[in-house]
């Protein structure tokens, strides 16, 4: 148990079967009446719940609040900030970090949803001094203009090899039943999920081709 | 430094680091995720408060009471400001809106209150606890609606005269043996630039500082101290690195209000970010225009008349869209006339977005000019070359200072297979696809201006450049280097950069695509200043020296720079300034566009094979990044021909879909391979660097060249952008 | 984003159980579509019970033939089966038409077909919307509606079902299986799941309160030529103009879905005998009764075309 704080804050852990479940034993204040404007909304308190996960190769144990996102968690707890902010609504990428292996917009999950995940972020892949191949190609072929979409950019790309290599379909795959290779149309259609407004798009596609060796 | 008489040889022609295809100098920084961007100063701001903005639910009328009670006592809220506690509030000096609403609510998403919380979640929830009650006011929402009342802009510094003529238009398109009058329009677009409007604010004192993402610093500061009521020397601005901008950061927006009063509020340092679905109402963007092209010639395709008018709304006192800009001066014609007019409308700002007016007005022109072509029978590519001109249609006499829009054309149609081109619409099928092919021609002014940089040479023999310019995505961190570099004979790699900061020099800034060739040139000026301080230390005559290899080189005499800061740093710092060479000189960039299509037979799904675009822009300072500015606006003027427009909805007031799933920009999958020539060019009218920028050029005319290619796929004329299948359909 | 307490549990029964314990409490599974709505306030739960790891991820096959595919299957887990891409290809096809690879990669079976529509007006808690607030209106019938529904829509509601999933999934005959907080199971046919707007487009499914879906079950397959064509004007990442669920057999028979045009994935069993006649006379019959608005009658040329153009490559 922990105590309350001054800002309605309260978090208790409680076992039930075995799992962790956040509740919250404050009163819920009523509200009434609005006009031209949302559904009134009722003040609830913060509740707040532990989780823990790796986050490149270190252990990371937080205490959030149950509203945080992944990628808030990264950014404004861990303050891994190379994961980008673009639209909090799962529509550009930028948030693009690899779970477990496989890519996911990390605006779209609950950090709660990531107990005991092992989460790898563009600061795990590599660093201005000891490049990931997929980070200096991108330099090389100049696969970034304002550099905000860029880790989940590279992120994604990283990801779409291993998808590749691994046989997952895409829109682009001619057959469903043979086996897909690299191709710009295959790595085009798959990164889609990675807006980049300053368009360097041709760039990030040769980029990738290199790393893939196609 | 005032630059005044066209340049001479200088060290900068040595290119021996200028002019090199150089990888980005802040690659491994962007790549690897530790660029920071406005909202990631965690170590400079430890106990930054998060601050939300609540966006008004109405497009116009009045707040008549904001109960605030639940959100006060939502958990962690520190402070709600709201017109009621705010203070007076200005405008800034380039944008008309007021960035808080009340009572007056002038657009939908205006600012109406912002949230202080503890945590960003506990400042959402708040947020949304505010509940608002207005009295709503009829607005005027509608462009087509209002082109009646519409009126000629105030003049301004970035507004060309409600109209000009030469020679007798009316008389001689009457005439005219072949012409056409059509219409056109191009919606309102969003910058949508990655990173949204994104600010933390400090205050110390009664002094500001805001980490923030703004392409001219100068007028951020300008801005900002205007707005707020207090004196510039009061606020510094920090934007060391912007995630995009294309105009939609030009200076002060609410976000960097909102932040400042809401730090002052709170009394601690506050971080906010406009949320995605806000910005599209909240802050600017491109205006829609309705645009009227006349276009008369002989029947050997010689232009006798050319005549553009183009319609656009904003709030009132917001600028006009200057679509007519490039007619003026493109194509040859003794008969001319351009008018701009401008209603009052009730929706978000309009305002500067990549190449503003040129990107639009040539949206309507190029197709006009493919229309045209097909009327004389001529090919488009030819009837372009036969119309161009080696001086200002306006003023003859008036010479370009460079001007290579036929070699652009011709080099683009030798390099596409122009010459595959069937010019009978509908001709060419593969499968289930019709293939067109479509031409457009570009141009976008090269305007410079003032800006100023500081430069230091260090015991350790490195040079630090310093100035208050941006870098939006456009490369300026390593071509500001490639230049200091080659001014002081040191390798790139010797050469730190700093920008975005309002305690350095003032620059240009980033906008008007005038950032690279006027930021070099202040740092060009700076390091004539340093090489003279150097000469002077060393004992060298600066007029005869050469700065090679990390020294300074006379004759047999030589010395390391290294030597002349012993003693302790040099630091050197100049402006440099224009004189009257740009009003001589008609200073613009040009280029071709070649697109090929494929329309499906069945669906009309559009989907582009190929793009080329072939430029100049005077001397290109770094190949590889100029490149990329021309593949980058390729590809927004992929956007703004196919899918880019945010819908307006005249019964409410508002664009519908403002968020990134409603308002489609182009994903990897609509991109083919993009091909750029970048045509040989130096113009020693614009600077000593001969430079010009190019980031704005290459969107202008790539709409009209993809709508070309989806006519002469289809033979259906597609005069409203976006080009999409519900209006081929329409018409099949 | 209100406050919300959170749960794990292990077990679907103990999720079925949960949830019946709390009022306001929803099941939380990929997220990706209700973590989307609950930033905005659309959705509003007070208790969030995560069943990501209750199992239900496998893809195995049925006595009689078909395959039993787990509520919690990713969306990539399934379009990526082995079993899924041979037999049931419009399925493959259709998930990786969808949303971008991350999505697919956190999406899963059941929250797919769960997706609620993206009609801009649902998403804009300003405006009146009689799916978000029963009784407010609709702006979307004389406001922007060019990629809404119309088809099966009400005065109430032109919102489209948005996803790609469900319209293969329909044109297969699949089944949804469900277990409710008594431990109760049933099964509801896909053609049952979703329900017409009429004056209550709030309610989407026929699935009671609290009630969870823990598969889907795909008969045998049929066999046939499997094609999805998903028509839009982004070349990816975005939601169907019109989408067509195809399967066709060489006697010109066959049966088909479309999607990005109605209220749910849209299949008239009855209109599938004109199919050997061609696109034109099926898609007549297809699209009795639609009603569209000037801004989306389009839709009813390119369904017809879209047909055209699936019908002559199922013959190639």
């Amino acid at each position: 148990m922990k105590e309350e704080n001054s800002a309605g804050h309260i978090s208790r852990r409680e076992m039930l079967a075995g799992t962790a479940i956040a509740v919250t034993t404050l009163a819920i204040t009523k509200v009434t009446g609005v006009e031209a404007g949302p559904e009134p909304q009722a003040v609830t308190p913060v509740v707040s719940a532990e989780v823990s996960f790796t986050v490149n190769g270190k252990v990371q144990k937080l205490e959030i609040d149950t509203r945080t996102t992944l990628l808030d968690s990264l950014r404004e707890h861990l303050h891994l900030t190379g994961t980008k902010k673009g639209c909090d609504h799962g529509q550009c990428g930028a948030c693009t970090v690899l779970v477990n292996g496989k890519r996911i917009n990390s605006c779209l999950s609950l950090a709660l949803q990531h107990e005991n995940d092992s989460i790898t972020t563009i600061e795990g892949l590599g660093s201005p001094e000891k490049l990931h191949p997929m980070q200096s190609a991108f330099i090389k072929h100049d696969g970034y203009q304002c550099g905000y979409c860029t880790p989940g950019q590279i992120c994604s790309a990283v990801a779409v090899l291993e998808e590749i290599k691994a046989g997952i379909p895409s829109h682009a795959s001619a057959d469903l039943n043979s086996k897909v290779a690299f191709t710009s149309a295959e790595f085009r259609e798959r990164m889609s999920g990675n807006i980049c407004r300053c368009g360097a798009y041709s760039n990030i596609a040769e980029a990738a081709a290199e790393v893939a060796g196609a | 430094m005032k630059f005044d008489k066209p340049a001479g040889q200088n060290p900068i022609d040595q290119l021996k680091v200028v002019g090199k295809p150089t990888d980005r100098i802040e690659g491994p920084l962007k790549t690897t995720g530790t660029a920071k961007y406005a909202y990631e100063y965690n170590e400079e701001v430890t106990n930054p408060a998060y601050g939300y903005i609540l966006g008004a639910a109405i497009a116009r009328g009045t707040i008549t009471r904001i109960d605030q009670a639940a959100a006060k006592a939502a958990p962690g809220v520190l402070a709600i400001v709201t017109a009621a506690n705010a203070g007076p509030l200005q405008a800034g000096k380039f944008y008309v809106s007021r960035f808080l609403a009340g009572p007056q609510v002038d657009h939908y998403h205006q600012a109406v209150a912002i949230v202080v919380a503890e945590t960003f979640e506990q400042a959402r929830s708040a947020a949304a606890l505010l509940k608002v009650e207005y009295k709503k006011q009829a607005g005027n929402y509608d462009l087509e609606a209002s082109k009646e009342g519409a009126q000629p802009p105030n003049p301004g510094p970035y507004t060309p005269p409600g109209e000009s003529r030469t020679g007798d238009f009316d008389g001689a398109f009457k005439t005219a043996e072949v012409k056409i009058d059509r219409s056109y329009s191009t919606p309102d677009q969003a910058h949508a630039m990655m990173e949204p409007h994104a600010t933390i604010a400090k205050w110390e004192g009664d002094k500001l500082t805001c980490w923030c993402t703004i392409q001219q610093i100068n007028w951020g500061v300008r801005d900002l101290a205007f707005i707020l009521g207090i004196p510039k020397e009061n606020v510094r601005l920090i934007s060391a690195y912007i995630g995009g901008g294309f105009g939609g950061k030009g200076t002060v927006l609410s976000d960097l209000v909102a932040a400042s009063l809401a730090a002052r509020a709170a009394g601690r340092p506050v971080k906010l970010t406009l949320q995605r679905p806000l910005m599209f109402n909240n802050t600017i963007h491109r205006p829609k225009t309705i645009q009227r092209i006349r276009i008369g010639a002989n029947p050997d395709g010689t232009i006798t008349a050319i005549g553009h008018e183009s319609w656009s709304g904003n709030l009132p006192g917001g600028m006009t869209e200057s679509a007519t800009a490039s007619t003026r001066i493109l194509y040859a014609g003794a008969n001319r006339l351009t008018r701009l007019r401008l209603a009052v409308l009730h929706l978000a700002e309009g305002s500067a977005m990549r190449a503003p007016g040129e990107a639009s007005g040539m949206m309507a022109l190029e197709i006009a000019m493919d229309e045209m072509a097909e009327k004389l029978q001529m090919d488009p590519v030819e009837f372009r070359i036969k119309n161009d001109t080696q001086e200002d249609p306006e003023k003859p006499g008036r010479k370009f200072s460079t001007r290579k829009l036929v070699e652009c054309l011709r080099e683009g149609a030798k390099k596409s297979g122009w010459e595959r081109r069937n010019a009978k619409p509908g001709a060419i099928k593969e499968g289930d696809w019709l293939i067109g092919m479509g031409v457009a021609a570009a141009m976008r002014g090269a305007p410079i201006t003032k800006s100023a940089a500081r430069v230091r040479l260090d015991s350790n023999g490195r040079i630090t450049v310093e100035t208050d310019m941006t870098d939006i995505g456009t490369g300026t961190y390593t071509i500001i280097a490639q230049t200091a570099a080659e001014m002081m004979g040191v390798g790139i790699d010797q050469v730190q950069v700093k920008l975005g900061d309002s305690s350095f020099p003032e620059s240009s800034g980033s906008g008007g695509q005038w950032g690279a060739a006027s930021s070099t040139s202040g740092v060009y000026a700076a390091c004539i200043k340093l090489r003279e301080a150097v000469a002077g230390k060393l004992g060298f005559d600066v007029e005869k020296a050469r700065f090679s290899d990390g020294r300074i080189i006379l004759g047999d005499k030589s010395a390391a720079l290294i030597e002349a800061a012993k003693g302790g740093e040099l630091v050197a710092e100049d402006t440099m300034t224009y004189g009257e060479l740009s009003k001589e000189y008609a200073q613009d960039t040009f280029g071709a566009h070649f697109v090929e299509v494929g329309v499906n037979a069945f669906t009309y799904e559009i989907r582009v094979r190929r793009m080329l675009a072939v430029c100049h822009a005077g001397r290109i300072l770094n190949p590889k990044a100029a490149r990329s500015q021309i593949i980058g606006a390729m590809t927004m003027g992929v956007g703004a021909a196919l899918m880019e427009e945010m819908v307006v909805d005249k019964k409410v007031g508002f664009f519908v879909n403002h968020d990134l799933a409603g308002y489609e920009v182009p994903v990897h999958a609509d991109i083919p391979h993009q091909e750029v020539i970048l045509l040989e060019d130096l113009d020693p009218t614009m600077s000593p660097m001969k430079a010009k920028g190019i980031g704005e050029l290459g969107i202008v005319g790539v709409a009209a060249a993809v709508a070309n290619a989806v006519y002469n796929a289809t033979g259906i004329r597609i005069r409203d952008y976006p080009v999409t299948l519900d209006k081929l359909l329409r018409v099949v | 984003m209100k406050s919300f307490t959170y749960q794990r549990v292990t077990t679907p029964v103990e999720a079925a159980a949960a949830i019946a314990a709390k009022p306001g409490a929803k099941f939380l599974a990929g997220g990706t579509n209700l973590l989307d709505l609950m930033k905005l306030q659309i959705e509003t739960p007070t208790h969030l019970i995560d069943i990501g790891r209750i199992g239900l991820d496998k893809i195995e096959p049925t006595a009689n033939g078909g395959v039993r595919i787990g509520a919690l299957v990713t969306n990539t887990d399934l379009a990526a089966d082995p079993l899924i891409r041979k037999d049931y290809g419009i399925l493959s096809r259709a998930l990786v038409a969808g949303a971008s690879g991350q999505l697919r990669n956190k999406a899963t079976t059941a929250g797919n077909l769960l997706q609620r529509t993206r009609c801009p007006y649902f998403y804009d808690t300003n405006q009146p919307c009689n799916k978000r607030v029963p009784g407010s209106g609709c702006a979307a019938i004389a406001g922007f509606s060019r990629q809404l529904a119309v088809i099966g829509s009400s005065d109430a509601c032109i919102a489209t079902y948005p996803g790609d999933m469900a319209v293969a999934m329909t044109a297969l005959d699949a089944t949804v299986e469900t277990i409710n907080p008594a431990g109760k199971t049933r099964q509801v046919p896909i053609s049952q799941l979703y329900r017409l707007p009429g004056k209550t487009p709030h309610l989407e499914t026929t699935l009671e309160k609290n009630e969870l879906i823990t598969s889907v079950v795909l008969p045998a397959p049929a066999g046939g030529t499997h094609i999805y064509h998903k028509v839009r004007d982004r070349a990816s990442y975005a939601f169907a103009l019109v989408s067509v669920a195809a399967i066709l057999f060489k006697d010109g028979t066959g049966r088909i879905a479309v999607g990005g045009i109605a209220p749910k994935p849209w299949r008239v069993p009855g209109a599938e005998s004109l199919l050997p006649s061609g696109a034109k006379p099926f898609s007549a019959k297809l699209m009795e009764g639609a009603r569209p608005t000037k801004e989306s009658e389009f839709k009813v040329n390119l369904v017809e075309r879209t047909i055209a153009l699936v019908l002559k490559e199922g013959k190639s």
